[in-house]
């Protein structure tokens, strides 16, 4: 883990609180992202593997908008290239956008509650956590689906809550929710559940493949089963932290200051975290371990947008969207019709950023 | 007693997110060399038979790790790769292998340990005491460490085609001096691969295959060795549209696969990840696919189709024969 020793460093505090820069007004920025979005939603499903007439995609799409109220849209796409666009294609967008929104929305949360710009939704043990229920049952189990669930996303969701349940029950014990305290628990938490992994991968190297594929993260299998199991999770957890925008603000000043200003410091967290945790952890279940969204593109919003979390938290929610649905256009398109694993182009395009962040922190001080 | 010996050379560098972006594309290859589950129960090895002869050694060999010199005919072979093991009690060396890795499930009574062709461990493999390794892999500079206790060791890595296979066999014959099986072996799966290309109708010429290697939809090219039957067969291989960045195993979008609508799909995920004709159907967009609709999805045998043994005659026949259907 080789983040560890800069996580444990109290990192300076990029999220000032609110006023700092509102440079540009809410809406304005709000619709850039929003723009984006649209884009690259649209870009997404127009770009892949199989070449479709962007003008028949935009009719298949209408007459399926407007089926319901009996509306026939001409010239839209049959057989094959329908299946494509409305069976595999469009699911894995959207899955892309929920999966993306809800790793940066949680990051943005996290590195709000820990005061951390390193902080991001893996930090207290979910990624570590996924990562062995998944590798257990890929390694172990002898079924493949519960009911009509897949078994390795059911465990990694569980995983993933176990690894967060683990930190913060350990945080508690040394020294109550207070953040350093909670930080280095679920460090420990992470590199033990990691190692745990580990140790059970290499003793599974037949399923080798399988668990490394998963651990790289892959949207590659999305169907719309997927988007409708995780988007109870995330819908409630999104709006949950999108709600605890201006109490994350004041959090920022200080745990005695926010105290002080009637918001309690040990209860945010630990609804934050919750949360977080929740989106985090359905974002995986569907996904694998995506690295990188969680930690960049909350610096990417506060650039745009000052470091208010009213503002970080929802633009983070449409950028992050954005963000992964380039990112897995890119791993679909750069190799067509192989597929690059998702995980490699965020850490690709996220790996040079985090240096650069880092850079350029260390040049302003 | 090797059981209980720390795997000392487990990497340690595995990190599970962000320190494994590197290469997945070699490291699929990789891992699918490797990648042998399950278990089988049928058996067409003979330990029996053996044609030794001492005189035949010392004999001198050219294996991928360079000029091998084999003094005696060894009685203690270890072999750590899944093919090797199956093509040493085919030619009827059984009897001199001491031990396999933990992935040579096949034939039965190979002397299966938990030693690890992945992560091999040279002070593990020299407490067998062994006069000859076989390796398909050389992990962790496992065959310089060998090489330096002064175990004879020969690597033989996946084969390109069936070739390479069959001088493979024929070595592994004249290694262990059994050189008159191997013979035999070969020209028997050489007949029998003939036979079943020549079983394959006129009109399946061109058809196109889709080979399976994970639900993910990895794949296999005419590049690589499974690759290399189709193109005998006569087959269209729809991986051949990745380009050669993805490493002759490429992992296809499923849009592209769904849309080149194969009229063959050969799963060899079927004990690794317990796909099946069904659960191929159930995906989204493949209800609509010729080898679906037309029940032409063959659920093949991962290890043999994994492999460049002597089993890979079995596979050819049972392509051939739905082929012909």
């Amino acid at each position: 883990m080789s983040t560890a020793t800069q996580r444990t460093r109290p990192g300076r505090t990029t999220a000032e609180p609110g006023a700092v820069r509102p440079r540009r007004s809410t809406l304005v920025v709000t619709t850039a992202a929003g723009l984006a979005l649209v884009v690259a939603v649209l870009a997404g499903i127009w770009v892949g593997a199989v070449p479709l007439a962007p003008g028949r995609v935009v009719l298949t799409l209408a007459d399926r908008a407007l089926g319901p109220f009996g509306v026939d849209v001409p010239g839209r796409l049959e057989g094959t290239q329908a299946a494509v666009l409305l069976q595999l294609r469009l699911p894995r967008v959207v899955l892309a956008v929920l999966v993306g929104a809800a790793l940066a929305v949680s990051g943005a949360a996290y590195q709000g509650v820990f005061r951390n710009p390193l902080a991001d939704p893996y930090l207290l043990g979910a990624a570590a956590g996924a990562g062995l229920g998944a590798t257990l049952t890929i390694a172990h189990s002898p079924v493949q689906t519960l009911g009509p669930v897949g078994i390795v996303p059911l465990a990694a969701f569980a995983g993933a809550l176990f690894g967060v349940f683990c930190a913060l029950a350990l945080g508690s014990v040394a020294g109550g929710a207070h953040s350093p305290t909670l930080l280095l628990a679920g460090i420990a938490v992470a590199a033990f559940l990691a190692a745990a992994q580990n140790l059970v991968q290499q003793q599974n190297t037949d399923d080798l493949r399988q668990i490394y594929g998963w651990m790289i993260g892959q949207l590659g299998s999305s169907q719309w089963s997927d988007v409708v199991l995780v988007l109870p999770y995330l819908g409630v957890a999104c709006a949950v932290l999108l709600c605890c925008g201006r109490a994350l603000d004041v959090l920022a000043v200080g745990d005695d200051e926010a105290g002080s200003l009637g918001v309690h410091p040990g209860r945010l967290r630990l609804l934050v975290i919750l949360a977080a945790s929740l989106a985090t952890a359905s974002a995986v279940a569907v996904s694998g371990l995506i690295g990188f969204v969680g930690l960049v593109v909350p610096h990417i919003v506060r650039r745009l947008a000052g470091g208010s979390y009213t503002r970080v938290l929802p633009l983070s929610l449409l950028v992050g969207g954005a963000f992964l649905v380039l990112a897995d256009l890119i791993a679909r398109v750069i190799l067509a019709p192989a597929e690059l694993p998702i995980g490699v182009v965020t850490a690709f395009v996220g790996a040079p950023f985090f240096a650069l962040l880092i850079w350029a922190g260390a040049r302003r001080r | 007693m090797s059981g209980s010996l720390p795997r000392a050379a487990r990497s340690t560098s595995r990190a599970p997110r962000r320190s494994a972006v590197a290469l997945p594309a070699l490291l699929t290859a990789l891992l699918l060399t490797l990648t042998a589950c399950g278990d089988s129960t049928e058996d067409d090895g003979d330990g029996a038979a053996s044609s030794s002869e001492a005189a035949d050694f010392p004999v001198t060999l050219t294996a991928d790790n360079g000029e091998v010199t084999i003094e005696e005919q060894p009685a203690a072979i270890i072999s750590m790769s899944p093919t090797a093991t199956e093509t040493l009690f085919a030619i009827g060396a059984g009897d001199q292998v001491e031990a396999v890795d933990d992935n040579s499930n096949y034939p039965a009574e190979a002397p299966i340990t938990d030693l690890s062709a992945f992560t091999p461990n040279a002070e593990a493999i020299v407490a067998y005491e062994p006069d000859l390794v076989v390796l398909s892999d050389d992990q962790n500079g496992i065959v310089d460490a060998l090489g330096s206790l002064d175990v004879p060791v020969l690597l033989l890595e996946s084969a390109e085609d069936l070739d390479d296979a069959y001088a493979q066999m024929e070595l592994l014959g004249e290694a262990t001096g059994h050189a008159d099986e191997a013979a035999d072996v070969v020209a028997d799966v050489r007949d029998r691969i003939e036979a079943a290309v020549d079983s394959v109708p006129a009109d399946a010429a061109g058809q196109k295959v889709f080979h399976e290697l994970g639900p993910e939809l990895y794949s296999a090219d005419s590049s690589t060795f499974i690759g290399s039957i189709y193109s005998l067969l006569g087959l269209e291989n729809i991986a051949d549209g990745a380009p050669d960045a993805s490493g002759g195993y490429p992992q296809l979008s499923a849009e592209y696969v769904v849309e080149q609508a194969p009229d063959l799909i050969v799963l060899a995920d079927t004990k690794c990840c317990d796909q099946s004709a069904a659960t191929v159907a159930q995906r989204p967009a493949f209800d609509a696919v010729p080898a679906v609709v037309d029940g032409r999805v063959v659920e093949a045998d991962d290890d043999v189709a994994s492999r460049w043994g002597p089993r890979i005659a079995d596979f050819a026949e049972t392509v051939a024969e739905v082929l012909q259907g």
